[in-house]
């Protein structure tokens, strides 16, 4: 009977969808309820990303971004001709596959662990102890590590002093820093690892690793044959998107751990680091910005990637 | 016939499982990995402690130790002379914390619960819009641009206020948390009649109590915490800095601090302690959140347990 007006069939039901203005004043207050949210993310998120404009301008700070000389693909073709978009790619992407391996090795290996122990007051205690780094302002973080490593006063050094060694300077040697940040790293996020895995090792059926005890298992066969298992969807999935955000660095960690020691930046420099001087020391706005627009488009790319693998495993935690 | 205190453990219990070597390995390995993992954690805490009660002459003739050779308080006495700009630091990031953690966790709460009503038509695409820009975003150069030249916050703590306000990670692990609430209490406030803010103000906020503590948490640390947004809005016209970036200065610039210190009442004869009064500061900064994170704790482990497992 309904003259071809919009007509909505669910499979069971043929239904003229109801105007849009009806459906808004209906749903008014939830609609409110979310405003302020909706607000917030247009303001700080969607706001700015027209300003990524910059990366295709020669960016004049007084005149502003529209009306500053637009230059194509230059700033792009500076940096990847200079190798500078390399090394910023490489080392990020390096200290990211390093996080993610030696951090998830770590963290499940601990969880097992923790797993074992009998004791409630020692899992209790070392399960705080360990989660406790996650808790500190990377400021600290970078104190801590001074501390140690510190030429004239840190602790290794004159450990190692005292032992009869050279100390070297520490914080003019490029080649030490992928070991001490990767360790700093594992560090600071392993107890948080810990807790997630923990979690997925406590949730999973004790039937299941009882059936084995009582059938002998031991505990090498257990852990390979049960714990293992159980928790391999997990990983998979917790590792895919990690590889998602395989662009993303950690800015606070580095910044603070290397700061404006340029002596370090060839072993050290990241992509955030590299945008955060190049606007906040050098005002080169429109490199800075090119550079975050390649992470943002590439990173996006690569976040679409890990969630279509996600999904194909298990579309329950697909992001979307 | 007599009491056979040797019977075999799992004729009595009959789960109990004996010990064989591998089981015994493995304990040993656990309670020695674990045990040292867990020292490793702590000992740079402790060692900031302690350095910050040595001596400064101890630190240049033995650098840090784990135990100070000369105990000493002169460098909290000397914080203690001139406390402005920790007092300051102190008033701003608890400021902050307080009215961030509040009106975070009032959007939070109230977005999560919308978004989680399978009765709102557009809950799905608003949770698409907020999730997009956890994928993409402009980068930081028109962000930075936008709060100094657009809102013009340049030097203004909102600046640091509002963007850690939420983030999409927060409303989807509220979202998680409404879910476990069960449908019935919407349902029951719609027959008596309750608009849907007063559902979710009298009926559903209640039963949200772990979810606010968790979420009110991650949300406080990251004040705490904070010092990214300030280094980047605030410059020196600033004059009181939130905590961690006061120490981030005081780290970076130990000259600075030392002319601060030195305008007050400490006579120039005496050279400052620059080691000392860096540990201090960090233990001053640092001390509230370690006093109170075992109490805290279980409520971030509910969160990442929540968070992780089901996005």
């Amino acid at each position: 009977m309904v003259k071809s007006q919009k007509a909505v069939t669910n499979g069971l039901h043929t239904y003229r969808r109801p105007p849009l203005g009806r459906t808004l004043m209906q749903n008014k207050t939830l609609l409110l309820m979310c405003l302020p949210a909706i607000v917030f993310f247009f303001v700080f998120s969607y706001m700015p990303m027209p300003g990524a404009y910059i990366a295709f301008t020669n960016f004049q700070y007084n005149k502003g971004i529209w009306n500053s000389p637009f230059i194509g693909l230059q700033n792009f073709k500076f940096l990847f001709t200079s190798g500078q978009l390399g090394l910023l790619l490489r080392n990020t992407i390096l200290y990211n596959l390093a996080f993610i391996v030696l951090g998830n090795v770590l963290q499940l290996l601990f969880a097992i662990l923790l797993n074992e122990v009998q004791s409630k007051g020692f899992k209790k205690t070392t399960q705080s102890l360990m989660f406790l780094p996650y808790f500190i302002s990377d400021v600290l973080v970078s104190l801590l590590v001074y501390n140690l490593l510190n030429y004239d006063y840190g602790f290794i050094s004159n450990l190692v002093r005292n032992l009869g060694g050279e100390m070297p300077i520490v914080y003019q040697m490029p080649q030490a820093w992928p070991f001490i940040i990767v360790a700093v790293n594992l560090w600071k996020s392993t107890g948080y690892g810990t807790v997630v895995y923990f979690a997925a090792i406590t949730s999973m059926d004790s039937s299941m690793m009882e059936a084995a005890q009582i059938d002998g298992a031991n505990g090498f066969q257990r852990i390979r044959y049960i714990t293992l298992p159980t928790l391999k969807p997990t990983v998979v999935i917790l590792f895919l998107f990690a590889i998602g955000g395989i662009l993303k660095g950690n800015f606070g960690l580095f910044y603070n751990l290397v700061g404006n020691n340029s002596i370090l930046f060839n072993t050290t420099d990241i992509i955030e680091t590299y945008v955060y001087r190049s606007m906040m020391n050098s005002f080169n706005f429109s490199q800075s910005s090119a550079v975050g627009l390649f992470q943002s488009v590439v990173g996006f790319f690569i976040v679409l990637g890990a969630n279509a693998f996600v999904k194909k495993l298990d579309s329950d935690y697909a992001l979307f | 016939m007599t009491t056979n205190s040797k019977a075999p453990a799992h004729v009595n219990h009959p789960t109990h499982v004996r010990l064989d070597t591998s089981d015994k390995i493995i304990r040993t390995v656990t309670y020695i990995f674990v045990g040292l993992f867990s020292l490793i954690c702590v000992l740079p805490f402790w060692m900031i402690v302690a350095s910050s009660f040595s001596s400064e002459s101890a630190i240049r003739l033995t650098g840090f130790t784990l135990w100070p050779s000369e105990v000493s308080t002169y460098s909290y006495e000397l914080l203690l002379r001139s406390p402005d700009q920790m007092i300051g630091a102190y008033v701003v990031t608890i400021c902050l914390a307080v009215v961030g953690t509040a009106i975070g966790l009032f959007i939070i709460s109230m977005t999560g619960y919308a978004l989680q009503r399978k009765d709102f038509p557009y809950r799905n695409g608003i949770m698409f819009y907020i999730y997009f820009t956890s994928l993409f975003s402009a980068g930081l150069v028109p962000f930075y641009l936008l709060i100094v030249q657009t809102l013009n916050l340049r030097d203004s703590y909102f600046a640091i206020l509002l963007p850690l306000l939420m983030s999409p990670w927060l409303i989807v692990l509220m979202k998680n948390f409404v879910k476990a609430i069960p449908h019935e209490i919407t349902e029951s406030g719609k027959i008596d009649g309750a608009g849907d803010f007063r559902i979710f103000y009298a009926l559903v906020l209640p039963s949200l109590k772990p979810a606010l503590a968790t979420i009110g948490l991650f949300l406080a640390l990251g004040y705490w915490n904070e010092w990214y947004y300030s280094s980047l809005f605030l410059t020196s016209q600033t004059e009181y800095r939130p905590l961690q970036y006061h120490l981030y200065n005081v780290i970076n610039k130990v000259a600075s601090l030392r002319n601060s210190v030195a305008g007050s009442n400490v006579t120039l004869t005496t050279e400052l302690p620059s080691e000392t009064l860096k540990m201090a500061t960090a233990v001053l900064a640092t001390g509230p959140i370690i006093l109170l994170y075992p109490f805290v704790q279980k409520y971030f482990v509910a969160g990442l347990t929540v968070g992780s497992v089901k996005g």
